[in-house]
């Protein structure tokens, strides 16, 4: 069985040319004109892309399957594009041992997309042992991070990163120092001074880059910075980058979009962690896309159930929804080229989690059948009733935005077909 | 006006007038039966999640004055202790029907929060660090009072800032009403960015002190000295305590003010509150007026809810 996705403009890493692509058992089989197969996708005035590559969400499974499983949230994924997700370890039990990853992969695969996982570098996550990383990374696990909790301890942080170096796999920092950090609960200025908020300086996030590339420096090893947030961090690694250090960056979606101001709804939906910054902020993580300094949007997808949002604003735990807007966002608040919007989304992503030649890979025959099929010009409201998260907390709810993804191809089957979930 | 979450939903004008009715107030107050039929058949609910003693009766005893029927609610006593969440409080005090409710508590928010929850109107009566609006609207009563007027008044507010609601209510309250503030903190207590007040800042009490109309003093908490925020409370008193030295340089009309509780000898000198230009008592007396004043407004003032011949 063939299926045929005509009349597209084809966006890779090699280029932009129109034409229709073929797949057929989980690989591409033809890129050209005229071409036909048993089920047909329309494309016309779509871009069909490599599918998008979330490196930082949040599965919640196991341990909190009241906000999202790995099912309804791989569903998300596909609604936004998505061939592939990475889950974050913050779960309960942590993903911090071979089991939880065996776990978490065997609940993958039946998911619509891929789901591949990352592993905690400490054990618990709680920053005072190593976590067996080899024998996570024998299982595949190849980004590690505590995310949720920075490293503090700078000693194990290096000895987590020459560690790590050795088995080739990738260390991922959630940067924020805790002593600085704690008991904030937005961003520390204008908007947490007039409002009575607990605030988390911008220097919480860029002490710990400042001390990972100079670690990264040492240790020889590469470092990757998560949800970065601040106009300082993003300019310290432009400068490591510039000095050929092995630094790479992903930027959350609400970074790009949102300011420290929405927070004077004390509405906790807009309470994240790295918290909402101001607007000099958001436009440096913009600036940092467009410029290369950052590599690649993540979106930091963290459902929480409606009981615990509707809380107090510092009662309520941090984190926003962004699989299903992600792409939308960027084509609607970055004024980026249609190719660079997606290589953010996509093969640079990709290259980060290790996932190279499987997803964010050339259109082209032989090539895996992992694709998605967006139209950049459709304008749609958000509405959290609507979503396929278990979740309904989303930041954006009733704001218009461009961009819609029509269909999404993970290993040559049509899961999302016309926006219609296909399970 | 539906609530009174922040003093900016009153602005100047708003504050203006719940001082003039808080004038006829106070004349009821001093009536041998101090009641009035205003808000007879109203039912206003006191939802107060932090301990509070003279803020929760100045409301008790205003809205009675006010021949409002008023539902408590103890927190202790109550469901909260079962884990029930704020929303879910809420929607209980709304469903037993109060025209008004009355919210503290510790998270900065919660009476918005509460405005969207219930059909009810909602006074903040303190909200973590947030707001006190009804505490800054009888201070600017009691400055009125004594002094004729807040605007052009020079009002010096020392102590921890930082976490102050009253601090936060105040300054709107006072600069809106076109007062000259100074806050006067060491550094650690005074907020973030607090460059964007409308507001001067010193570090010295003893550089602004013969130079004002009005001390007005913060409680300082003994948990700052844990939090490095300051040395001791010890070190507290002697650069910022209102001693009867640095009492001794103010204008001999010069107010000295303090929401309350005071610990006494830290913030403000036990003889200093004994002079006569002390105002803590009259902040209180103050307080029933001012508050059946802001009852009044959200609940008669509307001329379609307001009873038959229930005038004030």
């Amino acid at each position: 069985m063939s299926t045929v996705i005509k009349g597209g403009l084809v966006i890779d890493q090699t280029g932009e040319r129109n034409g229709d692509v073929v797949v057929e058992d989980g690989r591409v089989v033809a890129v050209g004109p005229d071409l036909s197969g048993d089920e047909v996708l329309d494309a016309s005035g779509c871009v069909v892309a490599p599918g998008f590559v979330d490196i930082h969400a949040h599965l919640r499974q196991p341990g909190a399957e009241e906000a999202e499983t790995i099912e309804t949230g791989s569903w998300a994924a596909v609604r936004g594009g998505y061939s592939a997700v990475v889950a974050m370890p913050n779960t309960n039990p942590p993903i911090d041992c071979a089991a939880v990853v065996q776990e978490v992969l065997a609940l993958g695969r039946p998911a619509p997309c891929d789901v591949y996982t990352s592993g905690a570098i400490t054990v618990g996550r709680k920053g005072e042992q190593l976590a067996p990383m080899a024998e996570m990374a024998a299982l595949g696990v190849r980004l590690f991070t505590d995310d949720g909790n920075g490293v503090q301890e700078a000693g194990l942080m290096r000895r987590a990163m020459e560690y790590a170096a050795g088995l080739g796999v990738v260390l991922a920092q959630h940067c924020e120092v805790d002593s600085l950090a704690a008991g904030g609960h937005m961003h520390e200025g204008e908007w947490s001074s007039r409002l009575g908020i607990p605030g988390v300086p911008a220097e919480a996030e860029e002490l710990m880059v400042m001390r990972d590339i100079a670690l990264s420096r040492f240790t020889g090893a590469p470092i990757h910075f998560q949800h970065l947030s601040t106009r300082g961090s993003i300019a310290m690694v432009r400068a490591a980058r510039e000095a050929g250090l092995e630094v790479t960056a992903e930027a959350a979606t609400h970074h790009f979009t949102l300011t420290d101001e929405a927070c004077a709804s004390y509405d906790p939906v807009f309470k994240v962690n790295p918290p909402l910054r101001p607007a000099d902020d958001r436009d440096a993580v913009r600036e940092g896309l467009s410029d290369g300094a950052v590599d690649a949007i993540a979106t930091d997808h963290a459902p929480h159930s409606p009981d615990t949002k509707e809380m107090p604003f510092d009662q309520a735990p941090p984190g926003m929804l962004g699989l299903e807007t992600a792409l939308a966002l960027a084509l609607t608040e970055l004024n980026l080229p249609l190719a660079e919007v997606v290589g953010l989304l996509s093969w640079q992503p990709a290259a980060i989690a290790g996932l190279k030649g499987v997803h964010g890979a050339p259109i082209a025959p032989g090539g895996p059948a992992n694709l998605c099929v967006f139209d950049p010009n459709e304008t749609w409201t958000v509405d959290p009733d609507a979503l396929a998260s278990r979740s309904r907390n989303t930041p954006y709810a009733g704001r218009q935005v461009r961009g819609r993804v029509r269909h999404t191809i993970v290993g040559g089957n049509p899961v999302l077909v016309d926006q219609e979930m296909r399970p | 006006m539906k609530h009174l979450l922040s003093i900016n939903d009153l602005g100047a004008e708003g504050i203006d007038e719940v001082c003039r009715l808080a004038d006829h107030f106070t004349e009821v107050s001093q009536r041998p039966i101090p009641k009035v039929p205003a808000l007879r058949g109203k039912t206003v609910a006191m939802l107060f999640y932090e301990d509070s003693t003279r803020t929760r009766l100045s409301f008790e005893v205003a809205a009675r004055r006010l021949s409002a029927d008023v539902m408590g609610f103890s927190v202790s006593a109550s469901s909260v202790n079962k884990g029930e969440s704020v929303r879910d409080t809420v929607a209980t005090v709304s469903a037993l029907g109060p025209d008004a409710i009355v919210v503290r508590h510790r998270s900065a928010g919660v009476p918005q929060q509460t405005a969207a929850w219930t059909h009810a109107s909602v006074i903040n009566a303190g909200d973590g660090w947030h707001e006190h609006p009804t505490q800054a609207l009888l201070d600017c009563y009691t400055i009125r009072d004594r002094l004729g007027s807040v605007a052009g008044r020079r009002i010096v507010i020392v102590g921890d800032i930082k976490h102050s609601r009253v601090a936060r209510s105040c300054v709107m309250a006072f600069t809106a009403l076109g007062a000259k503030v100074t806050l006067v903190a060491p550094p650690t207590l005074l907020p973030p960015e607090v460059g964007s007040w409308p507001v001067d800042i010193s570090f010295s009490l003893d550089a602004v002190l013969s130079d004002c109309d009005v001390v007005y003093g913060l409680r300082v908490q003994k948990e700052r000295q844990s939090d490095a925020l300051l040395p001791s409370l010890r070190e507290y008193t002697a650069q910022w305590g209102l001693t009867a030295a640095r009492a001794a340089r103010l204008h001999p009309d010069a107010l000295v003010m303090h929401p309350g509780p005071v610990n006494r000898g830290v913030e403000i000198a036990p003889e200093v509150l004994d002079q006569p230009n002390a105002t803590l008592n009259e902040q209180v007396r103050h307080g029933v007026a001012v508050r059946m004043a802001v009852l009044y407004l959200l609940l008669a003032a509307d001329p379609d809810l307001r009873p038959e011949g229930a005038g004030a």
